[in-house]
């Protein structure tokens, strides 16, 4: 076994271990704790990705001495390792956006929590992402829960904890489907090791036996990761929960929390389930229709919103329904586009909450539309990065939402019965992207010469301006030059299976 | 069909179990009711675990006489899971009652759309 191979272990243990140190720390070096951590599991990551492309092949990694259909393992191919890379750089990228922010929102006392609780959450991301065990996934699934709702609290005033109520209310709903259809698997299959059910389940299948059960199997698991990340009927609680938490924690919540479960979701389907079996369950047309009504729905909820921050959460139940709908489609094309969108909505949605923060301190911390007037004047960077973001988002080439919509609609063209619906949802969702976040873009663009708000230069924020300069960097990399990760992604996937 | 639902009875329990608490965790507005009903689903779980990991005439997998005959014990790995989801849901019940008791110091409510009407009025 080369040495390589213990990395995605080590790096999901030393969050755990950084969680359990920083709580004792003082603020300023849990800080540091936690910023080391995260730069040294994305070395970590990005060792393993590139091992992994050189030898060319997924290698499993087995937790403790009980070999494979009893013990625990952790299993690394191209795509988990790319998610882990990804999912770390998010997280510097916001967590550093957001530092001065949280300084002033949160307690003198408890923002060394903070830290904490971003430790867990992404040592339960790493989990979620390399685990082989599926009943290991559902308890870092609870742990990712019970990290996120900390998150949101932590800024303490009534609505945030109302809305972090109701989203352990959503999440628990949802995690109960999942272990359900858990339990159910097991006692199908006996198994509880991705790759040793796959081998039951297909046949099972090949058999006819139990076609019901598993169809209740696979609905349980899809619907209830589906609730956790909030694809559209079960949207209720995002909004509060993402416009009013501290900016990380939307930041962190939006585009790696809900990720974490969809990637999850994908791993299911091509490692557990099976990708035909799956297919041929009629789960994939619902989780297609409720994926397009979220696409409209979001995008219209969007556009009633008077107030910046809700509105980009409203985007995100949109862009939730892309990712969903590409899953839907049931082609290999139409999940490589998910997995891309997964990526450009991550660099995206973090970019823009953490490029609106800045417009809206620039504005008496007013966050209605009316007092944005003209903000891009004063806080440069931070107009910049949003019309980035909102450009990106509406799909206009040169960013990565382009690329994601160029792969939704190639995904769709090969499908003959769901073509029609996907393109013309894609075409009116892009329209009603482009209405509300083109409305944002020019208002704040608009001039006033009332003088009423202090401008801010680049010397008083140097940190949250290379911040808001990387994540542009990001989403035009991943604009201009998305050949590799689209190959990468494919590669993953073929690996997966 | 219905000789198959009465031989399996346990499990049907279970999942009647599990529906009511599923219902009463997304339904009742009270929140000392959700976080019942959360628990009933979670045992109900449970009960189905326990049901499906148990075989009539077998014994827990620990030898003292010396048999290690497959067909003496039942399958372990059942109860283990059990305990994990226990542990689990434990801790997730004590975080909901946290976030209970700091609504209710705030709100002097445990009604959940009585808050959200108060929360309109705070105007935050």
């Amino acid at each position: 076994m080369d040495f390589v191979q213990n990395f995605p272990a080590v790096s999901i243990l030393m969050c755990l271990f950084a969680g359990i140190i920083s709580s004792g720390m003082k603020k300023r070096s849990a800080r540091y704790i936690s910023m080391g951590l995260i730069v040294a599991v994305t070395v970590l990551s990005l060792c393993t990705l590139l091992y992994i492309l050189k030898t060319g092949q997924a290698f499993v990694y087995v937790m403790g001495k009980f070999p494979a259909p009893w013990g625990n393992e952790i299993r690394a191919g191209v795509l988990e390792a790319f998610m882990a890379f990804f999912f770390c750089v998010i997280m510097f990228l916001s967590l550093e956006g957001g530092r001065k922010k949280l300084a002033d929102e949160v307690e003198e006392g408890k923002t060394f929590l903070y830290y904490v609780l971003s430790d867990l959450l992404l040592s339960s991301l790493l989990a979620l992402v390399y685990t082989n065990d599926l009943f290991t996934a559902y308890v870092f699934v609870e742990i990712n829960t019970i990290a996120a709702c900390g998150l949101i609290m932590i800024r303490q005033n009534g609505r945030t904890i109302k809305a972090s109520a109701r989203y352990m209310i959503m999440s628990l709903l949802g995690s109960g489907l999942f272990l359900m259809g858990l339990c159910m698997l097991y006692d199908l299959t006996g198994h509880l090791l991705m790759s040793n059910i796959k081998e039951q389940a297909a046949l099972i299948y090949a058999s006819g036996e139990y076609r019901i059960p598993l169809l209740i199997v696979i609905a349980l698991m899809s619907v209830g990761l589906a609730i956790k990340s909030a694809l559209f009927p079960f949207h209720a609680w995002l909004p509060d929960a993402y416009g009013y938490s501290t900016v990380s924690s939307a930041a962190i919540l939006s585009s790696l929390v809900s990720k974490g479960y969809i990637f999850l979701l994908i791993k299911i389907i091509y490692r557990v389930i099976g990708f035909d079996i799956f297919n041929s369950s009629k789960i994939i047309n619902v989780l297609f229709i409720f994926g397009l009504m979220g696409m409209i729905f979001g995008s219209l909820s969007a556009i009633r919103e008077n107030d910046v921050r809700r509105m980009i959460s409203f985007s995100s139940v949109a862009q939730i329904g892309y990712i969903y709908m590409g899953i839907g489609m049931g082609t290999q094309a139409g999940i490589g586009a998910s997995v891309f969108h997964i990526l450009s909505h991550a660099a995206t949605k973090s970019l823009l909450f953490i490029a609106a923060i800045g417009l809206t301190d620039v504005s008496g911390g007013s966050r209605k539309f009316i007092e944005l007037t003209g903000a891009a004047y004063r806080n440069k960077w931070a107009g910049a990065a949003f019309t980035v973001g909102s450009l990106s988002m509406v799909g206009v080439p040169m960013f990565s939402g382009f690329i994601s919509k160029l792969l939704f609609a190639q995904a769709a063209v090969q499908n003959n019965v769901k073509m029609l619906p996907a393109l013309i949802v894609l075409g009116i969702s892009t329209v009603l992207n482009a209405i509300y976040f083109m409305k944002t873009v020019i208002r704040i663009y608009t001039p006033v010469d009332d003088g009423k708000y202090d401008s801010i230069r680049f010397k008083d924020m140097k940190s949250y301006t290379v911040i808001l300069i990387c994540f542009i960097l990001l989403n035009v990399i991943l604009g201009v030059s998305s050949q590799p990760v689209v190959d990468l992604i494919d590669q993953g996937l073929a690996m997966f299976s | 069909m219905g000789a198959n639902l009465f031989s399996n009875y346990g499990e049907m329990v279970a999942i009647i179990l599990f529906v009511i608490g599923f219902g009463n965790l997304l339904l009742q507005s009270n929140l000392i009711k959700k976080i019942i009903g959360l628990n009933i689903m979670d045992t109900a779980i449970y009960l189905f675990l326990a049901e499906k990991g148990y075989i009539e005439g077998r014994i827990a997998p620990i030898i003292v006489d010396g048999i290690q005959d497959m067909e003496t014990y039942i399958n372990p790995i059942p109860s283990g899971l059990v305990l994990t989801g226990i542990v689990v849901s434990v801790s997730v019940s004590a975080l909901m009652l946290s976030i209970t008791v700091r609504l209710y110091q705030r709100y002097q409510t445990l009604d959940l759309d009585e808050i959200n009407i108060r929360l309109l009025k705070e105007g935050l």
